[in-house]
């Protein structure tokens, strides 16, 4: 069957189930009551704190097929994933399904894992390096579930994600489980991420270098519900966590990209006081946060606040008086983690409060403006950040589609060309965030804005803005760099790829050899 | 007389750079052949410019190339690149009328049955071309312009760059007034320091006063922030409206000079408010003909 943006979607996917197609951002309705996690106790005298991985296998007891939750907190440093996983392989069990929320280069010791069949599913919301590049050329029998940020705390809470042992990374622990992400070696910031997995896994085991007397504060995850403290020798390691400073681009044509799509904040009528905004870490989306603050500056503007993945650029900015708060459900650097720890205004919340589609209101409703990226964006404006030209997978939406669908006016910035390639395509190989709701794309050579937005139009072409159509913007990139070839994958379905709302917009098919 | 605020620079041996050199809104692009390119590379960055010139679509900035003086690879570059139809070359060096000609009867020679004749730019960057800039200014043809090269003229000196730039007050007033002598456009040295807006701004700012029409920029980023020095603000737009509408008002009773807000208005201060309309117009401002 096809689903409303016109995608081939099996009505059973094996190894996946059932399939819900989508059907609008915003179309499919919850009709049911959450998850109601185990009820805990424990006995006043009962320790939680365990010597090793092993001890917990055992004490759990953690047995063939069941899921195993980890969050990405540490990104590229993350140390946890791979000495549970390691303990696992050891231990002789079998067919577990990882949930970790972002798959990261450091995790390619997973790929043995499947090889030796101790992981045999991943449910993901963002993957790359060599396991993304294996689970593309089939190296799992269950095809991969991609959500969004706040599609995973969604399926946690609706039980769609069930998770029997979640192992929370955490930079520092007391021994009776209480949790934060900004002491010890190992500080990431934000916890954010790991909320929905304390709250409902059947079991709660933190992970830690760092153990400080009882009670740790501040206190991020509280250990009403963490059963098990493991004291590793390292949890991470701090330059895969934190990059020291996240810098705006030097690029030219990113400059330009982005001045230009603060040029289209301010045409859209946004830049004003009570301003709320979120950006990338990325170098070119940090730029256009750079841009805007200059016009913030110029015309004496305070914003609202600033959401998504911190970096030191914000907390500048929040620091600065631009704006009056930072949501932060994750933090990219040591900035980041400095003020979430100082600061009463810079908020630490969970994936389910920053952007399930679920609940009673997710912080990406309020925002007025998102900037986002796009590997390949079409002409209905579906954009992929899934996959790259050669079909392999190299990413996932993380909250691009949550962000997408939340924020008033949504701003995808890109290169008309990247490498020789157009951006603008007839069709995304894979598409991840629905045109519905992308509201403008800024290249190089033009503004496009989706023509569901004829208001938004209006006020670009007043500002006098470079405005094109998307077909004429497609010509342009295709007059200089050719048509590309379309790429052949086989029907496999390797990834089936999650709208926020658990409908399915679009799968991953395996790439040839 | 073309509107020449900014001409970037841009590296003859970078793709990508000569790729996208049109989107940056700058009113001429200088595909350099000479600084940017090591000695070893100038044949390929010369294919590459040749071919970006056939193939690339700049929009609605000039497309220059800066060749190798003569004494390097010169009139290599100038028999390749101007059947490609550069608008004109940036020739390097300049320090005698010689020079100016030379170049003039290989231009000629290269030139294609039917193509738009390619215009000059002397590049002043030695004392002696500084000390004989009126002479090559009147050189008659093709010479659209003079620039300023501050950075090998004062390393030539022995005086110290400064950010002030006190040491080049002579070579700019030399230039500016030689070519304003000559009847075509004078060129400001490009400011070197990307990272520097605020000094950015000045040095412009010093350079347009003192009568330069446009200025070099090494980075993108320059454009913006010399486009803002270089364009009429909407005081002097108006000014210059009243102005025009004053001495039209005058010379319809008869008489060659009139007053405004007290302050009279004679035949220069008409050409200056003709310059700035004539200006606005050009950028797109709606003014009074």
């Amino acid at each position: 069957m096809k689903n409303s943006i016109g995608r081939d979607i099996p009505e059973v996917i094996e190894g996946y189930g059932e399939t819900i197609p989508y059907v609008g951002a915003f179309e499919t309705q919850p009709a049911m009551k959450r998850q109601a996690p185990k009820v805990k106790t424990i006995h006043p005298r009962k320790q939680k704190l365990v010597d090793t991985l092993e001890t917990v296998f055992q004490q759990i007891p953690i047995t063939d097929g069941m899921t195993l939750s980890f969050h990405h907190h540490f990104r590229n440093g993350d140390g946890v994933v791979n000495q549970v996983l390691a303990t696992a392989a050891a231990l002789g069990i079998k067919n577990l399904k990882v949930a970790l929320s972002s798959v990261f280069p450091v995790h390619e010791t997973l790929i043995a894992h499947m090889k030796s069949g101790v992981v045999t599913a991943l449910d993901t919301n963002y993957m790359s390096g060599p396991v993304a590049k294996a689970i593309s050329k089939g190296m799992l029998a269950i095809p991969v579930v991609l959500r969004t940020h706040g599609g995973r705390a969604r399926a946690i809470e609706c039980g769609q994600l069930l998770i029997d042992v979640a192992f929370i990374a955490a930079p520092a622990a007391d021994e009776y489980g209480n949790l934060n992400g900004v002491q010890g070696p190992a500080a990431c910031g934000s916890l954010g991420y790991a909320f929905p997995d304390a709250e409902y896994a059947d079991h709660v085991v933190a992970v830690t270098d760092y153990i400080v007397e009882y009670p740790l504060a501040p206190i991020s995850i509280p250990q009403c519900r963490v059963d098990y403290v493991v004291k590793v020798d390292c949890a991470g390691d701090p330059k895969g966590i934190v990059s020291g400073t996240t810098k705006i681009t030097k690029d030219p044509v990113g400059l330009k990209i982005a001045a230009m799509a603060a040029k289209v904040i301010e045409a859209a009528g946004l830049l004003k006081n009570g301003f709320s905004f979120q950006t990338g870490a990325g170098g070119v989306s940090l730029a256009v946060a750079h841009f805007v603050r200059q016009r913030m500056e110029q015309e004496h503007i305070v914003g609202s606040f600033a959401l998504g993945g911190i970096t030191g650029y914000m907390v500048e900015m929040l620091e600065k008086g631009f704006f009056k708060k930072l949501i932060d459900v994750q933090g990219f650097d040591l900035e980041a983690i400095r003020s979430i720890q100082t600061n009463p205004n810079h908020l630490e919340v969970s994936a389910n409060f920053y952007a399930s589609p679920f609940n009673a209101g997710c912080a990406i409703n309020k925002l007025d403006v998102v900037v986002l990226g796009a590997t390949e964006i079409d002409i209905d404006f579906h954009v992929n950040v899934v996959t790259g030209s050669d079909g392999v997978i190299m990413g996932g939406s993380g909250g691009h589609a949550d962000a997408a669908a939340g924020a008033k006016v949504t701003i995808v910035v890109a290169n008309l060309l990247r490498g020789r390639l157009p951006i603008i395509v007839e069709q995304v190989l894979t598409a991840t965030t629905p045109g519905e709701t992308i509201d403008v794309l800024v290249t190089e050579r033009g503004v496009v804005v989706n023509p569901q937005r004829p208001e938004l139009l209006q006020q670009l072409l007043a500002a006098g803005l470079p405005v094109k159509d998307i077909h004429d913007l497609k010509a342009m990139a295709e007059k200089i760099a050719g048509v590309p070839q379309k790429l052949k994958t086989s029907d496999r379905i390797v990834a089936v790829v999650e709208y926020r709302d658990g409908s399915v917009i679009d799968v991953v098919r395996q790439v040839n050899q | 007389m073309n509107l020449r605020r900014t001409m970037l620079f841009i590296p003859g041996n970078n793709p990508g750079m000569l790729q996208n050199g049109g989107v940056f809104g700058a009113d001429s692009v200088i595909l350099d052949l000479e600084d940017a390119v090591a000695p070893q590379e100038k044949d390929a960055a010369r294919f590459l410019v040749a071919q970006a010139l056939k193939t690339v679509d700049y929009g609605n900035s000039e497309k220059v190339v800066r060749i190798n003086p003569l004494d390097t690879f010169g009139a290599e570059d100038i028999q390749m690149i101007v059947p490609c139809q550069p608008d004109v070359l940036l020739v390097p060096k300049v320090e005698s009328v010689q020079d100016i000609e030379k170049v003039t009867h290989l231009v000629a020679q290269a030139e294609t049955a039917g193509q738009q004749p390619v215009q000059l730019i002397a590049l002043l960057e030695t004392s002696q071309g500084i000390a004989l800039a009126y002479q090559i200014a009147q050189t008659k043809g093709r010479l659209v312009a003079l620039a300023l090269g501050a950075e090998d003229y004062t390393a030539g000196l022995g005086a110290t760059r400064t950010k002030e730039g006190r040491e080049i007050f002579t070579a700019r007033s030399l230039v500016i007034n030689a070519a304003a002598a000559a009847g075509i456009q004078s060129l400001d040295t490009p400011f070197t320091d990307a990272n520097d807006e605020a000094g950015l701004y000045q040095d412009t700012l010093t350079g347009k006063e003192l009568g330069f029409k446009g200025k070099l920029a090494i980075n993108p980023r320059q454009i913006d922030v010399i486009h803002g020095v270089f364009n009429p603000t909407l005081a002097t737009i108006e000014w210059a409206e009243e102005v025009v509408q004053a001495i039209r008002k005058a010379e319809s009773e008869g008489s060659g000079v009139a007053s405004l807000h007290g302050k009279m208005v004679d035949a220069p201060i008409v050409a200056r408010a003709e310059h700035i309309l004539k200006l606005a117009r050009r950028l797109g401002v709606e003014v009074m003909q």
